[in-house]
């Protein structure tokens, strides 16, 4: 009611007067009252503003406004609905609102906001729909919130002011409080605020502050520094023998962590920030399209560092567009296929492992495999031979190359074939990744992992020519070091390439001393003492950086190279090391394309690479051979195996009918091999000073099967006698019978494994 | 005192040069520095200013002398860019001198190549001539 007031004063149409003055000032201590029931107690409170709406209409009569009407019988509508539907016929009752009215006065729709105050205990769901519908409004009643901020809060008293200003900025900071979420508040308005978690006691208007962004950067910078004199006086007292010393710099250290924890917090922001303009987009889109889709959102409140939410935004858009755009269809195809007409769009984040992940999903026709497939073998990206053995995940994945699009005609929207390509580029960038899984039909989920944050990562410090360097643990498989004859017979050569041999697969060596110019090329008869392989994966490829020494693992803060090093692909950062020196992080993808470990054909190597190692994998077998107590031989698998442990005697403890050991936290069972397999162990068992043990891992759990003695590790082609339990092959012109170490675990324990 | 000006100066062979007070952040010791392997030359390396991290340039590399002779440390010099700060290694610090602005001159047309580029003018002084560097054209270098 106020803002159709404020409306005409803007205009020029009513002029400023105290009386006006009055009903408007009365208005925002009425809806200041309001928020304060919501903020207290969850619902709207029970005074009646019949008298305050009576005096702004008064207020008004001189005045027709053309949209007057409107607005009113809007708002009615709207309380009615209020009064007699339930919360989520309600707010679907707002987003439907919302989606046809687009062309309507824009007085009508604050208006309608100053409705809608809900009791805050909502599902996320709805919060989703709130922000569609208030996200959608921003920019039209954007002008009337100007005028109303103008001339409310110059006649407010100073402690009021946050308040009316909220109250009268934009509409949607409206909704946003009375729901009382206070993370929606920066959503709607795009801004570096920081929320302190919405305590009831305090007014939430006081709760918050904002802050400009180069001051949490200076903060971070700040932090970063004190870990930094904080590891040297841990250096420092950790030589000296005096107590309090040792004391204060262990507070020091506590706090350190914490103040780090805290400010690191402060850069988290809801991916809501990132998502508020995607309503918008679709509704233009779509109807640009002459499409219907309704936009869901699950998940806004995840928390993503500031950078990265930076980072996704446009990827995210361009999603979103080409989903709109290709993914979901017609209304009238979409009636034909037995669907709804109006197609649905969802976007959901969550938090996994340490990393975010964000789906993009709709249930459009989803990616047409044929036609990639007929694209793909036109543009030559794939032979018609290659083509025909792909399956349809990787010819989906196809859609991610450059120049690569299968829209028959080119549109001011989408169909250049440019867009995804870059999608995932920008994606790799920050350290996520994309993938694509389409039902057609049904639709098509995009699906996007990255990192928490961009400014702390896990690495692995290694040290090649004096010099440290950190490697994102990210893409760490493992370790190998081999010393001396090792070193230089388990080295072999294809040409002048050295390769590796790591359980039956070749690992292309990569060293990073020559990669970085320090040292020429090796020659064949040069040979190191040992050799430090850090075994990496590099897109689909697998590969082996060769280092000098491997320190440690820290987490580092990633600081950005300067303009200098653009051209040079195989950093991907700096950082500043414990003891104050500056190391670079290597960018194990600009390693690998530089010691051409991946070729510049990705598709080639996309479908080569699955293809070529399960090929390898049906022909090699590894095999761990054991001796299970008797003298005899068996053999298990060693892709089941998960790891190889040696438990002392004391070590294992009974309980209840078995053996149980501690493990890694948990309590791990013991299989006796020798139950199944003939005796003989048993007599020996008290006199075993530990015992071998293979661990088999089935998702959480682990359980330990007790073997004699581990004999050997045989990379071979075996060829199982079938029909014969248990089953038997030659190895090493000895008879072994080969275990099934999942169905054994599943005969002792079945209610461990499952199925 | 409105016709002078202020230069920061410092030796570089047998070269004085001077780079405006304002451009200059700080000038500070020598400090341990990062080697980039792979980046161009005149990159000496990195290093690390109270927790930013700063890329030192050689600036005998850059200006195409051969490196020093003598054992001493380098001195860092480090200015302002609009690429955050970044040090010019140099071999000894001079004074902030106060010159006046009528004895600047542009560099004479013999001087060619790319050093005329990285030198704005010069100052005569009564005993010396003092080259003014162009600080953005200085950090800037093709990869």
């Amino acid at each position: 009611m106020g803002e159709n007031l404020l409306v005409p004063l803007r205009d020029g149409d009513l002029k400023f007067n105290h009386d006006i003055a009055d009903g408007l000032l009365g208005m925002v201590d009425a809806l200041r009252d309001i928020l304060g029931n919501i903020e207290s107690d969850g619902s709207e409170g029970t005074t009646d503003y019949e008298e305050l709406s009576a005096r702004l209409s008064e207020l008004l009569a001189g005045n027709p406004a053309p949209s007057d009407s409107q607005g009113d019988s809007n708002a009615e509508d709207l309380n009615e609905v209020e009064g007699s539907l339930s919360e989520d016929e309600f707010s679907e009752v707002v987003s439907e609102l919302n989606a046809p009215e687009s062309d309507a006065e824009s007085t009508s729709r604050p208006k309608r906001i100053q409705a809608t105050p809900r009791p805050p205990k909502k599902s996320k769901k709805k919060s989703s729909q709130t922000e569609e519908s208030t996200a959608g409004e921003t920019e039209v009643a954007e002008p009337s919130g100007c005028a109303a901020e103008d001339e409310v809060a110059e006649s407010t008293e100073v402690a009021a002011e946050a308040v009316v200003a909220e109250t009268a900025d934009t509409p949607a900071p409206v909704v946003a409080k009375t729901n009382n979420q206070p993370a929606e508040v920066p959503a709607a308005e795009a801004s570096a605020k920081t929320s302190s978690g919405g305590e009831r006691s305090s007014s939430l208007a006081d709760s918050t502050v904002r802050i400009d962004v180069e001051h949490l950067n200076k903060l971070m910078n700040l932090v970063g520094e004190l870990v930094l004199a904080r590891n040297q006086i841990l250096q420092f007292s950790s030589t000296t023998e005096d107590a309090s010393v040792i004391a204060a710099s262990q507070r020091l250290n506590l706090i350190t962590t914490e103040l780090q924890e805290g400010v690191m917090k402060t850069r988290m922001q809801p991916i809501s920030n990132a998502w508020s303009k995607l309503p918008r987009v679709v509704r233009d889109l779509s109807s640009s399209c002459h499409k219907k889709v309704e936009v869901r959102m699950e998940g806004a409140d995840t928390e993503l560092d500031k950078t990265i939410l930076e980072a996704i935004k446009d990827p995210l858009t361009h999603i979103v567009r080409n989903s709109v755009d290709h993914g979901i269809e017609a209304p009238e195809v979409r009636e034909a296929n037995g669907k709804t007409p109006e197609g649905t769009l969802c976007l959901r984040a969550f938090h996994e492992g340490g990393q975010v992940n964000i789906e993009i999903i709709d249930d459009g026709g989803g990616i047409n495999v044929d036609r990639v497939r007929e694209k793909a073998i036109e543009k030559g990206v794939v032979s018609a031979d290659h083509a025909a053995g792909m399956n349809d995940r990787e010819l989906t994945n196809l859609i991610l190359l450059p120049g690569f699009s299968t829209a028959a005609t080119v549109t001011n929207v989408s169909g250049r074939g440019v867009g995804m390509d870059v999608v995932k580029t920008n994606i790799e960038r920050i350290g996520g990744t994309l993938d694509i899984q389409s039902v057609p039909g049904e639709g098509t989920t995009l699906r996007i992992k990255i990192p928490l944050t961009l400014a702390i990562v896990p690495a692995l410090i290694v040290t090649t020519g004096e010099d440290q360097y950190a490697i994102p643990q990210v893409s760490l498989l493992e370790l190998v070091r081999l010393d001396g004859d090792r070193a230089k017979n388990d080295i072999e050569f294809i040409h002048d390439a050295r390769v590796y041999r790591l359980r039956g697969n070749l690992l292309p060596l990569v060293y990073l001393d020559e990669q970085l110019g320090l040292r020429a090329a090796r020659q064949r008869d040069d040979h190191d003492e040992n050799v430090n392989i850090v075994v990496l994966q590099a897109e689909d490829r697998q590969f082996g950086l060769v280092v000098d020494a491997i320190t440690d693992t820290q987490e580092i803060v990633v600081k950005p190279l300067g303009p200098h090093f653009k051209g040079i692909t195989a950093y991907a950062g700096t950082t500043i090391m414990g003891d104050g020196t500056v190391a670079l992080i290597l960018d194990i993808l600009g390693l690998a394309q530089s010691g051409n470990v991946l070729t510049e054909h990705r598709d080639r190597a996309l479908s080569e690479g699955s293809g070529s190692s399960s090929d390898r994998q049906n022909d090699l077998q590894s095999m761990l051979v054991v001796d299970p107590g008797d003298g005899s031989r068996a053999a298990i698998d060693l892709s089941t195996v998960a790891r190889l442990e040696e438990f002392g005697e004391s070590q294992i403890e009974r309980s209840g009918h078995g053996e149980v050991v501690q493990y890694r936290g948990q309590i791990m069972p013991l299989i006796q091999l020798d139950g199944g397999y003939g005796g003989g162990y048993g007599e020996s068992e008290g006199e075993a000073e530990c015992r071998h043990t293979v661990v088999y891992s089935a998702g959480e759990r682990s359980v330990g099967v007790v073997v004699g003695k581990i004999v050997d590790i045989v990379h071979d082609r075996f060829e199982k006698t079938d029909g014969e339990m248990p089953s038997r092959c030659v190895i090493q012109d000895r008879v072994t019978e080969v275990i099934d170490l999942r169905n054994l675990v599943c005969q002792t324990y079945p209610e461990l494994i499952g199925n | 005192m409105a016709d002078k000006e202020a230069y920061c100066t410092f030796r570089v062979d047998d070269l004085y040069f001077g780079v405006e007070v304002r451009q200059v952040q700080e000038v500070i010791r020598h400090q341990l520095t990062t080697r980039v392997p792979l980046a161009p030359t005149v990159v000496h390396g990195l290093m690390n200013l109270r927790g930013q991290i700063v890329t030192a340039l050689m600036l005998r590399h850059r200006l195409g002398l051969s490196a020093s002779e003598d054992d001493s440390l380098p001195m860092n010099v480090v200015i302002r860019t609009a690429d955050g700060p970044i040090s010019l290694l140099v071999d000894e610090i001079g004074d902030v001198v106060q010159v006046d602005r009528n004895l600047f001159e542009s560099p004479p047309e013999t001087l060619q190549g790319e050093q005329r580029d990285l030198i704005r003018g010069a100052f005569k002084l009564d005993d010396r001539l003092l080259l003014i560097l162009d600080t953005e054209k200085v950090v800037h270098i093709a990869a």
